[in-house]
C-alpha cells in the first residue's frame, strides 16, 4: 500500500470519497508521522492524535451512510497554536497562557472541522505569532527538516511565525495546517521549507478566536504542498463572520474549480524596488526563473514601482506593536493563564510579576516599542506617520494594479539561516520580512510557492501578491509556477 | 425659538458672604451671577460638566451579554467582555442609535463618520486592558441644552453649550468587602455601553450646574436613551471647576469625578470653588488634578494630580471598522424622536393656555407629561369637549389635588391607584356641575382608598351637587331666619357677611349645593 502521509489535501480527500482507503486509516498513518517526528522536530506544542481518529470516524460513518462529504473530509490537519480550540490547550506558545483550554472554537478551526478535517494537534509557532525562525517559542523550537547539502547537521529554522505549520507539513506530519500571517508569517516559513502557503485579502478569514497579535494586519490562511490543496482549504476557511466587524462580507469563490495556469492576456508587474542592492544571487535567479515560467503561461512580464516599499519595514515595525502593546494588555493575570502573586503584593505587584514571568524577551521588546509609539509626544511621529506610510504603500499597489494583475517578487531575502545566527540581531531578523510585510500592510492577497533550492540545496520561494478579493488570480499565477518549477525536492527523513 | 440670556442680564445679584456657612445656606436660591466674595474682591465660578449616561439597551456594546441592574456577580458577562483571547468588539446597533438620538434631542450635529479608540490602561477591572472610547471622532459633535436655573422664573432662560457625545465602554466593578486581604472583580457592567456628553465651560453657578443636569436628565428619559436614575449609577458626572476674576482667562481646573447626584454636583462646586480661591488668596496654586468627593464630610479630595497621570496611549481601535452612518439610518433615528421637554412645554402654554409655571411643572417629567396628556384625551372625550377646554382644569387638579394626595400616600404618579381614565371620570363629572370642586376632593380621596370610580362614588355616598332650587331656596330661608342678627348687619353695608351666609348655606347641605346657583340665590334673597 502508498504510504498515505506523501498524500496531500485532494488526494486523501478523493481516495476516502471514493473508498480507496479510509479517513482513519490517513488518520492513524500521520498520528504515527507526528508521533515519530516530535522530539526530533517539536513541531506540535500538543498532539491530538484521538481527535483526529474521531473526526475521521466520523467521516468514515458519514461516507458509509451515503451523507455527502466536507470539502477537507478525511483530512487531518496541524492547527496553528494561535487558534482557540474547545477543550484544548491554546498558549500561542506563551507561558503566560500556559494550561489555558478555551470554552470556545475559532471561527476558521469550527469551519475547518465542519468541512470534515481533523486535528492532529496544536502546531507551535514563535510565541504569541512574533518571529521569523520559531526560536521565540516558550515550548522550544521548531525544528526545520531541511538541512544543508553540505553534510552537516546544523538545525535549521523552518521560519515563522508559522514555524510548527511549514515544519510539519514539509515533513510530512500532516497534509496541510493552518497559518496566520501578519508580517510574512505563512509566506516566508512556507518559502523556507519547500511548500505553498497563501495569505488571503486581509478579512476573508475571520480572526474570531484567534488570539490577537496585531489586528489590523493579522490573517489566517492555509499552508500545503502545493497550490491546489490551498485553493481547497482556504475555501474551507474563508467566509463572512458577523462576530469580526473586520470580516468582508462576501460570497466565498470556488477557487479550486476554477483554478487555471494559463495566464495568456495577464499581466505580472516585476518591482523595481525589490531588486535590492546585495540580493542574495540564488534569490535573484529564481527570480528570474519564475518570471520566465510566468512568460511561458503566456503572461505579459512588465517593470512596474512601488516607491514606498523602503518604509514598508519600519512602518511595520511601529503599528504591528503598537497594536500588539495593547492586545497583549489583557494577559494581566487577573481572570485566566498564568498569575504570579509574590507574598504580600498589590495589584501592580501582580501585574509586573506576570508578566515579565509569562512574556518572552521577543514579545516584551515588541510591547515595549508598542507603548513607547503610542506615547504622549511620540504618537505623532511614530504611529501617525506609520500610518500615513502605510496608506502610501497601499497607493503604490493600487497605482500598480492599474498596470498589471499580479505581482511576482521573491518571499524572502534568503533561504533558511541556522537556529540562533541571528537571535542576537533583532534588526537583521526583521529584515527577513522585507518583502512580505508590504503587501500585509496594504491587505493584499499573497503567496508563496516553491521555486527551487539554492546553492545549500534549501528551498526558496516566489511571492505572488494580487488585488484586493482576487485570490483567484494569485492562485492562477502559482499554479503556472508551480507546473514549470516542477519542485519535487523533499527534506530527507534524518528523525 | 427661544432667546439667549446672558447670566449678567438676570434679574438680582447675590452678594456672598466670605463664610462657608453663608455661602451654603444662600446658595439654594441663587441666581446665575453666583460670585464668590474673597479677600481680594469677587470671584466668578466656570463650570463644565462630562456627564456619563448608560444607554438603554438590552445588551452590552460590543456583546450580547445582558445589561439588567442588580444581577448576581458575573453572570452577565460574555467571552468578549471578559476580553478571552481571541475575542472581537462588534457594535450594537441599538447603542449607537440611541446616541444618535439623543444627539439629535440636542440639536448637535451628528457625525456620518465616526471611530472607536482605545484607551489604554491597566486595572483588574478593565478585563481589555483598554476601553473603548472616541476620542478624536466622536459621534456627535456640538449642541446645547436650555435651562431655566431659577424655578420661580421659568422664562429666563440660558443656553449651554455641549462640546460632543461619545459612546464608550463601562468598566466592572471591584468589590473589597469580599475578602480580608483580596479584592474581587464584578464584570457584570464591564462593556456597557456610555454616553459621555461633555459640556461647554458654560456654566456659573451651582444652580446653573443642577438645572443642566435635571434638564438632561429629562431629555434623556424623554429619549428614551438613558434611564437617569442616578442611584444605580445609570448617569454620573465629572464636575470640572476653575475659577477666575470677572473678565479674566479662565483659570486652572480641577475634575471631581463620579459624582452622582444633582444635590452632590452643586456641593462639589460650592466646596471646590471656595477651596480654589481660599487657596489662591492664599498665595497658592490651583494645580490641575483629579478630585474625589465625600458626601459624608461634604469635601473634595485629590486623587491624583497631572504629573501622574495616565498616559492612556489612544489610538485607533484596529478590531473596528470606522462607524459610518447611512441616511435611512438618520432618518430613522429622527423619525422616533418624540417631542422633547422644551417643545412640550411651549404647546402646553400656547395651545393648551397652561401658565408657564404649570407647564415646566408638567414637563419636567416625561411620566407627568404622559401622565397629563392621558388625562385631559379622558376629560375632554368624557366631557365631550376639547383637549385645550379642559387642559386648565385639569392641570390644576393634578398639580394641587392629585401631586398632593399622592404626596401624602407617599405614592409617585407611576404608582398612582388613580389612573388617568379616572381622573378624567372625575374632571368631567365638576365640569358639568354633578359635582362641586370640594366634593371632588373628597371623591378624590375615596377613589384613592377604594380604587372605585368617580360615578359610582358620588352615587353610593350620595354626594350628587343640589341644583334645585326650591330645596336650596328652603335651607337659604332657615339660614337667613336662624342669623336675623348678621342679615341685618349685612343690610347695614357689612357686605363681607355674604360669604359666611355662603357657607353656613353649604354646610347645612353637606357641601352639595351647586355654589353658583347657591351664590345667585343668596344675592336674591338678601335684596
Amino acid at each position: 500500500m502508498t504510504d498515505l502521509t506523501n498524500l496531500g489535501v485532494a488526494a486523501i480527500r478523493d481516495g476516502v470519497a471514493a473508498g480507496s482507503f479510509t479517513a482513519v486509516e490517513v488518520a492513524e498513518a500521520f498520528n504515527a508521522n507526528v508521533a515519530a517526528a516530535q522530539e526530533a522536530l517539536n513541531a506540535f506544542i500538543v498532539t491530538t492524535p484521538e481527535a483526529a481518529i474521531t473526526a475521521a470516524k466520523a467521516v468514515d460513518a458519514d461516507r458509509a451512510a451515503g451523507k455527502p462529504l466536507g470539502k477537507m473530509a478525511g483530512v487531518p490537519i496541524g492547527m496553528k497554536d494561535l487558534f482557540a480550540t474547545q477543550g484544548v490547550q491554546t498558549t500561542a506558545a506563551s507561558h503566560i497562557l500556559e494550561g489555558f483550554k478555551p470554552q470556545y472554537e475559532s471561527t476558521v478551526s469550527a469551519k475547518l472541522w465542519q468541512a470534515g478535517a481533523g486535528m492532529l494537534g496544536k502546531l507551535n509557532l514563535d510565541q504569541f505569532a512574533m518571529g521569523s525562525s520559531n526560536e521565540t517559542s516558550y515550548f522550544g523550537n521548531v525544528i526545520s527538516p531541511w538541512r544543508r547539502n553540505d553534510g552537516g547537521n546544523v538545525a535549521l529554522a523552518p521560519g515563522g511565525s508559522s514555524g510548527g505549520s511549514s515544519a510539519a507539513v514539509a515533513a510530512r506530519l500532516c497534509p496541510a495546517a493552518t497559518g496566520t500571517d501578519t508580517g510574512g508569517s505563512i509566506r516566508q516559513p512556507a518559502a523556507f521549507t519547500g511548500i505553498t502557503g497563501i495569505k488571503p485579502t486581509y478579512g476573508r478569514c475571520s480572526r474570531w478566536g484567534i488570539v490577537a497579535f496585531a489586528s489590523s494586519l493579522d490573517q489566517a490562511g492555509p499552508m500545503a504542498r502545493d497550490v491546489t490543496d490551498c485553493a481547497i482549504m482556504l475555501e474551507a476557511m474563508a467566509g463572512f463572520d458577523p462576530k469580526d466587524s473586520t470580516s468582508l462580507d462576501l460570497p466565498v469563490p470556488e477557487w479550486s474549480a476554477n483554478l487555471s495556469g494559463d495566464l495568456r492576456g495577464k499581466k505580472v508587474g516585476i518591482p523595481r524596488e525589490y531588486r535590492v542592492d546585495g540580493l542574495d544571487a540564488d534569490v535573484a535567479k529564481s527570480w528570474d526563473d519564475g518570471i520566465a515560467w510566468l512568460k511561458d503561461a503566456g503572461a505579459e512580464v512588465i517593470d512596474i514601482s512601488l516607491p514606498h516599499t523602503k518604509y514598508a519595514l519600519p512602518a511595520y515595525y511601529i503599528i504591528a506593536p503598537a497594536e500588539a502593546s495593547s492586545n497583549l494588555a489583557r494577559y494581566d493575570g487577573v481572570r485566566y493563564g498564568l498569575r504570579d502573586l509574590p507574598d504580600g503584593s498589590g495589584l501592580q505587584d501582580m501585574y509586573a510579576a506576570t508578566r515579565a514571568a509569562g512574556f518572552g524577551a521577543e514579545v516584551k521588546r515588541r510591547i515595549m516599542i508598542g507603548t513607547y509609539v503610542l506615547s504622549a509626544g511620540f504618537y505623532d511621529a511614530y504611529y501617525t506617520q506609520a500610518q500615513k506610510v502605510r496608506t502610501l504603500i497601499a497607493r503604490d499597489f493600487v497605482r500598480a494594479f492599474e498596470l498589471c494583475d499580479v505581482i511576482l517578487a521573491p518571499t524572502t531575502p534568503t533561504a533558511s539561516f541556522g537556529l540562533g545566527e541571528m537571535v542576537s540581531d533583532p534588526l537583521a531578523m526583521y529584515l527577513n520580512d522585507v518583502f512580505a510585510v508590504p503587501a500585509s500592510l496594504a491587505g493584499l492577497p499573497a503567496m508563496s510557492v516553491p521555486a527551487g533550492l539554492n546553492a545549500q540545496g534549501l528551498p526558496l520561494g516566489l511571492q505572488i501578491v494580487g488585488k484586493p478579493f482576487d485570490e483567484q488570480g494569485v492562485l492562477n499565477a502559482g499554479l503556472a509556477i508551480e507546473a514549470r518549477a516542477a519542485f519535487t525536492a523533499r527534506a530527507e527523513r534524518w528523525w | 425659538m427661544l432667546a439667549t440670556i446672558k447670566a449678567g442680564e438676570l434679574c438680582r445679584k447675590a452678594r456672598i458672604p466670605p463664610f462657608h456657612a453663608g455661602l451654603r445656606a444662600l446658595s439654594a436660591d441663587l441666581m446665575s451671577t453666583y460670585t464668590i466674595q474673597g479677600a481680594t474682591g469677587d470671584w466668578e465660578v466656570v463650570i463644565g460638566l462630562e456627564v456619563h449616561a448608560q444607554v438603554t439597551s438590552k445588551s452590552k456594546l460590543f456583546s450580547g451579554a445582558a445589561t439588567a441592574f442588580g444581577a448576581e456577580p458575573n453572570s452577565q458577562v460574555s467571552l468578549v467582555d471578559a476580553a478571552m483571547p481571541g475575542m472581537l468588539p462588534v457594535p450594537n446597533r441599538e447603542c449607537i442609535r440611541q446616541a444618535v438620538r439623543t444627539g439629535m434631542a440636542i440639536e448637535a450635529q451628528i457625525n456620518k463618520w465616526s471611530r472607536f479608540d482605545r484607551k489604554n490602561y491597566f486595572y483588574a477591572d478593565l478585563p481589555q486592558g483598554y476601553q473603548i472610547s472616541q476620542l478624536y471622532h466622536p459621534i456627535v459633535g456640538e449642541g446645547h441644552i436650555d435651562i431655566a436655573p431659577d424655578d420661580k422664573n421659568p422664562d429666563a432662560v440660558k443656553r449651554i453649550g455641549i462640546e460632543r457625545i461619545h459612546v464608550e465602554q463601562d468598566a466592572g466593578k471591584l468589590m473589597h468587602d469580599q475578602h480580608p486581604t483580596m479584592s474581587y472583580v464584578d464584570l457584570n457592567r464591564s462593556g456597557v455601553a456610555l454616553m459621555e456628553i461633555v459640556s461647554k465651560p458654560d456654566m456659573r453657578s451651582p444652580a446653573e450646574a443642577g438645572a443642566y443636569v435635571r434638564k438632561l436628565r429629562s431629555i434623556l428619559r424623554y429619549v428614551g436613551s438613558c434611564d437617569g436614575n442616578m442611584e444605580e449609577g445609570s448617569m454620573r458626572a465629572d464636575v470640572n471647576v476653575s475659577v477666575r476674576k470677572p473678565g479674566d482667562e479662565f483659570g486652572t481646573r480641577t475634575e471631581t469625578k463620579n459624582v452622582n447626584s444633582v444635590r452632590f454636583v452643586m456641593a462639589v462646586i460650592e466646596q471646590e470653588a471656595r477651596r480654589q480661591v481660599d487657596l489662591i488668596e492664599d498665595g497658592g496654586k490651583v494645580v490641575q488634578e483629579t478630585r474625589l468627593y465625600d458626601p459624608d464630610k461634604n469635601e473634595t479630595r485629590s486623587m491624583r494630580s497631572k504629573e501622574d497621570a495616565h498616559d492612556y496611549r489612544y489610538f485607533p481601535d484596529p478590531d473596528l471598522l470606522p462607524l459610518v452612518l447611512e441616511d435611512d439610518f438618520l432618518a430613522d433615528c429622527r423619525a422616533s424622536l418624540p417631542e422633547l421637554p422644551d417643545a412640550k412645554r411651549h404647546r402646553y402654554e400656547n395651545a393648551l393656555g397652561l401658565s408657564s409655571y404649570a407647564a415646566g411643572v408638567l414637563t419636567a417629567e416625561v411620566e407627568t407629561a404622559r401622565w397629563f396628556e392621558a388625562l385631559i384625551t379622558e376629560a375632554a372625550k368624557t366631557a365631550g369637549k376639547s383637549e385645550a377646554d379642559v387642559a386648565k382644569q385639569a392641570s390644576n387638579w393634578l398639580i394641587s389635588e392629585l401631586f398632593g394626595a399622592l404626596n401624602k400616600l407617599g405614592k409617585s404618579l407611576e404608582d398612582s391607584p388613580v389612573t388617568p381614565a379616572a381622573g378624567g371620570e372625575l374632571l368631567a363629572l365638576i365640569a358639568n356641575g354633578t359635582i362641586s370642586g370640594t366634593i371632588a376632593k373628597q371623591v378624590l380621596e375615596l377613589m384613592l382608598e377604594t380604587g372605585d370610580s368617580a360615578g359610582v362614588i358620588v352615587e353610593r355616598e350620595g354626594l350628587k351637587q343640589e341644583s334645585d332650587t326650591g330645596a336650596i331656596e328652603a335651607v337659604i330661608a332657615k339660614v337667613l331666619t336662624d342669623n336675623a342678627d348678621k342679615v341685618e348687619q349685612y343690610k347695614g353695608g357689612k357686605e363681607a357677611l355674604f360669604g359666611f351666609f355662603v357657607g353656613q348655606t353649604m354646610k347645612a347641605m353637606a357641601g352639595k349645593g351647586n355654589p353658583q346657583v347657591v351664590n345667585e340665590m343668596l344675592r336674591k334673597a338678601l335684596g
